[in-house]
């Protein structure tokens, strides 16, 4: 028996040194340069898993989309198809104003409750966790008993039922945008940013306009992002509600054509990455309105 | 009247009192400091001048109206926060111009304004900077510079220089004093620092537990403290025990030699303990005449740059004081171990009531109060 040699065994060995019996410094070394090199290994290997998991499908769709006869009928098809471009279109409308009406209901709640009332903020959470709990499906029937008789009978005009798909999709938002938000005023100290901007007399519009909302554009486009994606792709409500959407589009396309269903799925896949990009572009070359230039 | 007056401020959280029975009118373009350890509700008070607290009872008053009801954003009161609170999605020139922009002033004139702002804190080619482009000392700058733009009644300073390291917070401290000099600005400025309180300020409150414990300038408070805790939380102070000789002469007895105090021990009786508090300043080595003279052993020598820290121990093991001489290289320091005679003058002992003794001899870190 004797005691370890410290330049043997690396970093296993010296944790059960004691005070002055450290290994050598080059043992230390050593064991750090293998320690970062397994970490980039194991970085690289789960890297390189998730790359596939995404694009193995997206890969597998566009070689089944390429089998159609002739060559690259199914995307010529799909392309001269009108349906295609309005019920994308469709998509898109409803996923900007699912947008719009969600940061303007989302934001202010946000804000107020970390503001003044912390203590509520379980609650809040308990609530916009709530699309992922109750199916789509009872939300949509939940929608159609209750607007769908006086006094509020929006399912009997299409304007009716296109309020209906938006206010859906905005509590389908809910548990993403809320995250990307309060995660957004988390980072920033709302509270000395708040009290600085009305001891210099701004009101509450003012201060949620040009000092809050700015300082959140980064999880702001992240939740709008999220948002946008799940509304181009949602099939219940926008079926149920007898709208013209894009994946009831496409599920309707796969019923007949399934080598156009898989281009029109990249297509759309490819044009809802566009929307996020410009969508990007736009947030990130918005700068405060406020100008002020000394000279 | 005073320019600005807060009446019988009281605030409640809950069942706990943050601020008691507080007073205080300041005088247009007075510099004021409130004074005191960690949840003293010295920040507390401040957030009801701003208006980001409601007083429980008790008015705030500003040149003649009263504000104590107003929203924070209609009373124009400027304030600096201890985080800088600068926008950061805004350039420097953007936040120093917010004010006046919501005020809805004519461009030209808010341009003009910054400008001006931004050489009065020697920033003036930092205008198209960012917030997160800036040291802390220039962010904490800039921040005044914004609560100034908008020539706000009352300037408010929640521990702006906290945050920044000890160099840059005595240069930035002088130029907040002479902005304030130069504007004739009336300010409230808190901190736990006395040595800042005590260089900056016109008036100090000296607060503990939500109560006022003096009001009085640097030279007041320092050199007379009107209560243990003031004598003890505003400079070092030497607490050694003591014996009533005679109260009326004023002579006690401390470590077995006797001293004299300036005048009549109030309330005391022969042959009471009482605590007596030295300034270490005051206290000088040697014997003198006319002076009260304390011998002992040193104990220990301390440099702190300029000054040198002595402490004595006495003989019969009754307690030590500590005193400061200046470090003068051709005077020698006496070695550990020397007999030595300290004196110092009858005016220099503070005798403590009992009251006073326990929070006098209770040791508290100012910070961790």
């Amino acid at each position: 028996m004797g005691f370890p040699n410290p330049s043997i065994g690396g970093s296993a060995v010296q944790g059960a040194l004691g005070p002055g019996e450290h290994g050598s410094a080059p043992a230390r070394g050593a064991g750090r340069v293998r320690g970062r090199y397994l970490t980039r290994i194991a970085w690289w290997l789960v890297f390189i898993i998730g790359v596939l998991y995404f694009f193995i499908p997206l890969y597998g769709t566009l070689d089944f989309s390429l089998k159609s006869k002739p060559f690259l009928s199914a995307y010529t098809a799909i392309l001269n198809d009108s349906q295609f471009v309005s019920t994308l279109t469709y998509s898109f409308v409803a996923g900007i104003l699912t947008i719009i009406v969600s940061v303007l209901i989302i934001v202010p709640t946000a804000f107020w409750v970390r503001l003044k009332y912390p203590g509520l903020r379980p609650i809040i959470e308990f609530i916009t966790l709530l699309p992922f709990v109750i199916p789509p499906i009872i939300l949509v029937f939940g929608l159609d008993n209750t607007y769908g008789t006086q006094p509020l009978a929006l399912t009997n005009s299409d304007n009716g039922l296109n309020v209906l798909l938006v206010a859906a999709y905005v509590i389908l938002s809910f548990p993403y945008m809320y995250r990307a938000v309060d995660t957004g005023l988390r980072a920033i100290d709302i509270q000395s940013l708040t009290e600085a901007s009305q001891s210099l007399g701004a009101g509450w519009i003012r201060i949620l306009w040009q000092v809050i909302l700015p300082n959140l554009r980064t999880s702001l486009l992240s939740g709008a992002f999220l948002t946008l994606a799940i509304v181009v792709g949602e099939f219940t409500i926008a079926t149920f509600l007898s709208r013209p959407a894009f994946a009831p589009f496409l599920g309707l396309v796969g019923d007949e054509r399934p080598y156009e269903q898989a281009a029109l799925a990249l297509v759309s896949f490819g044009i809802t990455w566009v929307a996020m990009i410009l969508i990007a572009i736009i947030g990130r070359n918005s700068r405060s309105r406020i100008r002020v230039t000394v000279g | 009247m005073a320019f600005l007056e807060l009446t019988g401020i009281q605030k409640r959280f809950g069942e706990v009192a943050a601020v008691q029975n507080f007073d205080l009118a300041a005088e247009a373009g007075e510099f004021v400091s409130f004074l005191g350890p960690s949840g003293c509700g010295k920040t507390t008070t401040l957030r009801m001048i701003a208006g980001f607290e409601r007083p429980t009872s008790g008015k705030i008053v500003v040149k003649g109206v009263d504000i104590t009801n107003r929203a924070p954003n209609q009373r124009n009161v400027g304030m600096v926060f201890q985080s800088y609170a600068l926008f950061p999605n805004m350039t420097v020139a953007d936040n120093v111009g917010f004010g006046l922009k919501v005020r809805k002033q004519p461009k030209d004139q808010i341009r003009k304004r910054v400008g001006e702002l931004l050489e009065l804190i020697h920033l003036p080619d930092k205008a198209g900077r960012y917030p997160w482009q800036l040291s802390g000392g220039q962010q904490q700058r800039v921040a005044l510079a914004r609560a100034l733009a908008i020539e706000p009644q009352v300037l408010l300073l929640d521990e702006p220089l906290s945050a920044l390291d000890a160099k840059i917070r005595v240069s930035l401290r002088n130029e907040i004093r002479a902005i304030q000099r130069q504007l004739g600005i009336t300010t409230v400025y808190v901190t736990h620092d006395q040595e800042e309180a005590l260089s900056l300020s016109d008036r100090i409150v000296v607060m503990s537990e939500g109560r006022i414990e003096q009001t009085g300038t640097p030279f007041e408070i320092y050199n007379f403290p009107s209560t243990g805790f003031v004598a003890r939380f505003v400079g070092t102070l030497n607490v050694v025990s003591a014996k009533v000789l005679d109260p009326t002469a004023g002579t006690l007895e401390t470590a077995g030699q006797p001293i004299r105090a300036a005048g009549p021990i109030s309330g005391g009786h022969s042959g009471d303990s009482v605590t007596v508090a030295l300034r270490p300043e005051i206290i000088s080595l040697g014997a003198r005449e006319g002076m009260n003279q304390l011998s002992g052993v040193v104990d220990d020598v301390t440099f702190l740059g300029s000054i040198v820290r002595v402490r004595i121990r006495f003989s019969d093991g009754s307690g030590a004081i500590s005193f400061d001489t200046f470090n003068n290289p051709h005077l020698a320091v006496p070695d550990r171990g020397t007999a030595v005679t300290i004196s110092f003058p009858p005016e220099a002992c503070l005798v403590l009531d009992r009251a006073e003794i326990a929070a006098a001899a209770a040791p508290e870190d100012p910070d961790a109060a």
